[in-house]
């Protein structure tokens, strides 16, 4: 793919246009009426989700599906403490990210043993777990019912806590993809045995990008049980490990933005279709099939093929 | 476009024959007329018409649109024209929530109502809170009791679930046996029923011999019916969602003639024709309805009002197809949730979405302690205790016969009362 | 411990659901070792035969024909998506998630749209319950295994001993060397992709009389076709059915043992485990 060369030229251009991305959606609080504030935040929160997900699927080459495992586990390691033990929600979002991290460690023992396909099925089936026993454990968690936090956070403050989230996430992980780290990942995605003949090791390597993707996944999770106040098994469901792959195909997988555009595309695709018609899945189904047909590698992966090298 | 006018006329003229006001009420569809120079009050509702409520969704907006249109024939809340949103949350919470926000921010609705599922209910309380508006759930679950909610959630409209099995608990224990096995999905809906009817058998000195969850997806059923012992007395059994006609036809393959006797929960057969195919063996099984579903078993003028103006026929499947059937025992909670509305926002004085007007709603609702049978209330009168935001009703036992539902026992409404475990007046609004 | 007669039944009851399932998922698996694609939608095939066996045997009464129509009418539609969605994207991996997903949505919502949410069954061409000493089973449900054993089979007679399964098998192991050799690998594409199709279609008709048809059925199949065909090898047959034969008895009999729940989360686990020591896969290696 080239990435390599695109990947030392152009790094001013790089920086700013992500800086100026964030800075736009700085503006945007001042300019959105009060509804759609509220869906733009949702979209950062789920593009963190987008972003932690592409870390593995982009860049490692590694197709999970099984990331609402770790989502969820973000989202119960911050709710069931709030709403169990009191603990204030600033508290409480590191317990997330934390719990998830440790479910990427554990579950990435067994599951990074196998690559490839049977690697997204063992993940598709270590998620299907944490989803029944959420329900094994429904006298804590009330499983499909959840729980509503005592919490509240003014929208606007909400969009702000998104952003810093989305912000962090987004310069974090262009970092790490840059980093000398990043770059063993993309040689084990391209060239697994020159790589590993180069004295790395794939295991470790693809495990800790793993437990990276994981927790940071459980931040968006924790993020979104914090801010809207609710914790629910939905969320740990395989719609929700399959939605992030959407997502990231659609936006383009290995690219940095990929996954804010292709969350906010679909979200909006689904917003404006529901206004037009009650079918508004045949609508939202047919725009995929159309979109991926002009852009096979995603919206940006398509772009930087055809002419945006320089687009990491 | 045809069939509803048709239903309305239809409605019009039983309502006015009935009433002995025929002329004036075939004028109602008028009566607005002049009012309406007036803004129109707006009511979302939050419809599952996708997702996995989608039976229950669809029923649940055909009896909104036709609650509305009677109340608008006799001339709208507070001589007000009432406007229906309807947003589909694809009975999914995130889009719940989302959908919330459109309706109370976008749409600016006045009231949003109509809840069914659990996860939905659970997950846009906050929002309801935050948005400060006005949230009427029709979902028989037990979290707005609780007190797990707050201020602005209620549900005037249904009785809960654990009230439902209070009040027919005893009725079971007495007339089918004391060795009871239960077998409820594995979710929030069939923990409800596991903890609260367990409860009471127990306090009846009935047995619970056991507990069957059925995981949230399973297709066959085979192979759980050997966990429930031979000898028990009473299956108690309650489930939702597509599979429930396999799980009805596969317990009778597996018992045939030697069953138990078995009690359900309608919600398991909700939009499901008692005539579909395998389903002979429920003969002589019993059921708990909230509202019969044959007509003529709960035979009240308002009753038959409710019936004729939904467009349901005396089966309680919809008048232009047969097979199209009704989810009878839930829906009219979003009747009598529409008509709770209209009596508070004209008892409380409610104009506009400004804060002393939803803070008159909510306290005149709380203040609230019974709702009259009538056109509004077709179920029974209501209880509502305004501490825990809940209505409480009468409930039917009913027995297969012939393919029909017939009751034979109807419990008042003390015998579903419990006492309050919280008090949501006392949080600030 | 469980008497015999339980167990009797555990595996009676494995035994149907894993062959029906192999019926099911061997399309899933055609598409992924031949077509080199995860079809999302494959699922909805089958969602799809059963809502056509309800819809002509509502309208006709009659039960084979809906097993001759259904089956028709959603090969003809898998024709229709490998022509329009995935021969377009040259059958590349990752966009063709994408657009079977499309297609899926799509499929879904019309099916609403046209059929409605219901859950709908039709009564079984016959009805007879086959009473055994301790408990009784549908005699409906044993003749559905039969059929599928029977389909199954001569699927695998056709993989053999026609030039058609020679061609399908030689591109499924290298499709460059099957081009090389003259073998019109996009008509055998389509083929295996339509065939795939109707045997979902066929299972989805056998399925609604002790099922029912309901829209969003296609999704729960989808979960186990992956769980087969990774544990059973890409597009082999014998795999798909052994695999199927496996996670219906594991299914059955773990029941037996623990709670539901319990028991789904410990076949679960146990089916990972097999794949992250068998790498190979129990069956690859000797598939075909």
């Amino acid at each position: 793919m080239g990435r390599a060369s695109g990947m030392r030229s152009g790094k001013h251009r790089v920086w700013g246009l992500h800086l100026g991305v964030l800075g736009g959606l700085g503006v945007l609080q001042f300019v959105l009426p009060p509804y759609h504030l509220g869906v733009v935040t949702r979209i950062l929160l789920f593009s963190t989700y987008a972003l932690a997900y592409n870390l593995l699927l982009g860049y490692t080459g590694l197709l999970s599906l099984g990331h609402a495992l770790y989502f969820a586990a973000g989202m119960y390691g911050a709710g069931l403490p709030v709403y169990y033990l009191g603990l204030e929600a600033p508290q409480a979002f590191p317990v997330g990210v934390l719990g998830s991290a440790v479910m990427a460690a554990l579950v990435g023992i067994p599951a990074l043993r196998t690559t490839g396909l049977r690697f997204s099925i063992v993940t598709l089936l270590f998620g299907q777990t944490g989803y029944l026993l959420t329900l094994y454990f429904n006298r804590i968690t009330w499983a499909d019912q959840g729980l509503s936090l005592p919490l509240q956070v003014p929208p606007v403050l909400r969009y702000h806590l998104a952003l810093l989230l989305f912000g962090v996430s987004l310069l974090g992980s262009l970092w790490i993809v840059r980093s000398p780290f990043g770059r063993v990942l993309v040689g084990l995605r391209e060239h697994e045995e020159r790589t590993h003949l180069l004295g790395y090791d794939p295991f470790l390597y693809r495990w800790v990008a793993h437990v990276l993707s994981g927790a940071l996944c459980g931040a968006a999770g924790a993020a979104y049980a914090l801010l809207f106040a609710y914790v629910g098994n939905a969320f740990a469901s395989v719609l929700y490990s399959v939605y992030p792959l959407l997502w990231v195909l659609v936006g383009g997988a290995g690219t940095a933005l990929g996954p804010l555009l292709g969350v906010a595309l679909v979200t909006y695709a689904v917003e404006v279709a529901s206004g037009l018609t009650h079918a508004y899945l045949v609508v939202v189904g047919a725009a995929l099939i159309c979109l991926i047909r002009v852009f096979p590698q995603g919206i940006l992966g398509s772009l930087r093929k055809r002419g945006g090298r320089w687009l990491p | 476009m045809s069939a509803r006018l048709l239903t309305r006329r239809e409605l019009l003229k039983t309502a006015g024959a009935l009433l002995g006001m025929g002329a004036f009420r075939l004028l109602a569809p008028y009566a607005y007329a002049g009012a309406a120079g007036q803004s129109p009050l707006r009511v979302g509702l939050q419809a599952h018409r996708t997702g996995i409520g989608a039976v229950y969704g669809k029923w649940y907006e055909r009896t909104a649109r036709a609650a509305i249109r009677t109340i608008n024939a006799q001339g709208g809340i507070a001589g007000r024209p009432v406007q229906l949103v309807v947003e589909d949350d694809g009975t999914d919470p995130r889009r719940g929530i989302e959908v919330m926000e459109k309706l109370a921010l976008q749409h600016r609705v006045d009231f949003i109502f109509g809840t069914l599922f659990s996860n939905v209910v659970v997950a846009c309380a906050p929002r309801a809170a935050e948005l400060k508006i006005p949230y009427l759930v029709v979902s028989e679950g037990y979290h707005v009791p609780s007190g797990k909610l707050n201020r602005w959630t209620f549900q005037p409209g249904i009785t809960d679930v654990r009230s439902q099995v209070t009040a027919v608990a005893p009725w079971i224990v007495r007339n089918l046996g004391r060795r009871i096995a239960m077998i409820f999905p594995d979710y929030a809906f069939g923990y409800d029923h596991r903890d609260f009817f367990t409860a009471a058998a127990r306090r009846l000195g009935a047995e619970i011999v056991a507990l069957v969850p059925i995981p949230p997806t399973e297709t066959s059923f085979v192979k759980y019916f050997p966990r429930i012992p031979r000898n028990v007395d009473v299956i108690y059994h309650v489930m939702v969602g597509p599979a429930v006609l396999t799980f009805v036809r596969e317990m009778g393959e597996y018992f045939g003639r030697r069953r138990p006797q078995l009690f359900g929960f309608i919600d398991s057969l909700e939009g499901v024709d008692l005539g579909s195919p395998g389903l002979e063996f429920l003969e002589g099984t019993y059921f708990w309805e909230a509202l019969p579903r044959y007509a003529g078993q709960y035979n009240t003028l308002w009753e038959r009002r409710f019936r004729e103006a939904v467009g349901v026929d005396a089966n309680g499947a919809s008048r232009t197809d047969p097979r199209d059937v009704s989810t009878y025992s839930h829906m009219f909670g979003v009747w009598e949730t529409l008509f709770v509305i209209k009596e508070i926002v004209e008892r409380s004085g409610y104009r506009n979405r400004s804060r002393e007007d939803y803070r008159a709603f909510v306290e005149t609702l709380e203040a609230t302690e019974r709702f009259e049978e009538g056109l509004g209330h077709p179920q029974g009168p209501k209880r509502f205790v305004g501490q825990i935001h809940q209505a409480f009703g009468q409930q039917f036992i009913s027995r297969v016969e012939g393919r029909k539902l017939r009751v034979v026992h109807r419990t008042r409404i003390e015998e579903s009362l419990y006492p309050p475990e919280a008090d949501y007046r006392k949080q600030p609004l | 411990m469980p008497s015999p007669g339980l167990l009797a039944l555990a595996l009676l009851d494995g035994t149907t659901s894993g062959l029906l399932l192999a019926l099911t998922v061997v399309g899933f698996s055609f598409s992924f070792g031949i077509l080199r694609i995860v079809n999302v939608a494959h699922g909805e095939f089958f969602m799809l035969g059963a809502v056509l066996a309800w819809a002509v045997v509502t309208a006709t009464g009659s039960f084979p024909l809906a097993l001759v129509l259904a089956p028709a009418a959603v090969m003809a539609l898998a024709v229709a998506v490998d022509r329009l969605v995935l021969r377009p994207l040259r059958y590349a991996a990752q966009p063709t998630v994408v657009a079977t997903l499309g297609v899926l949505y799509v499929l879904q919502q019309l099916t609403l749209l046209l059929y409605g949410p219901e859950a709908r069954g039709v009564a079984a061409p016959f009805g007879a319950t086959v009473e055994f000493p301790w408990f009784g089973y549908s005699g409906y449900k044993l003749a559905v295994a039969g059929l599928s054993a029977a389909l199954l089979a001569g699927l695998g007679v056709l993989l053999r001993r026609t030039d058609l399964g020679l061609m399908m098998r030689a591109t499924r192991q290298d499709p460059e060397m099957a081009v090389a050799l003259g073998v019109p690998v996009e008509r055998v594409y389509t083929t295996a992709f339509a065939l795939g199709a109707g045997m979902a279609a066929v299972a989805g008709v056998l399925v609604v009389p002790v099922q029912q048809a309901h829209y969003l059925m296609g999704l729960d199949v989808l979960l186990l076709s992956f769980v087969v065909v990774i544990l059973g090898g890409l597009g082999s047959l014998g795999g798909t059915v052994a695999a199927s034969l496996l996670v219906g008895w594991m299914d059955s009999l773990v029941s037996l043992f623990f709670t539901p729940t319990l028991a789904r989360v410990f076949t679960i686990l146990v089916v990972a485990l097999v794949l992250v020591v068998r790498r190979g896969g129990p069956w690859a290696e000797r598939a075909e």
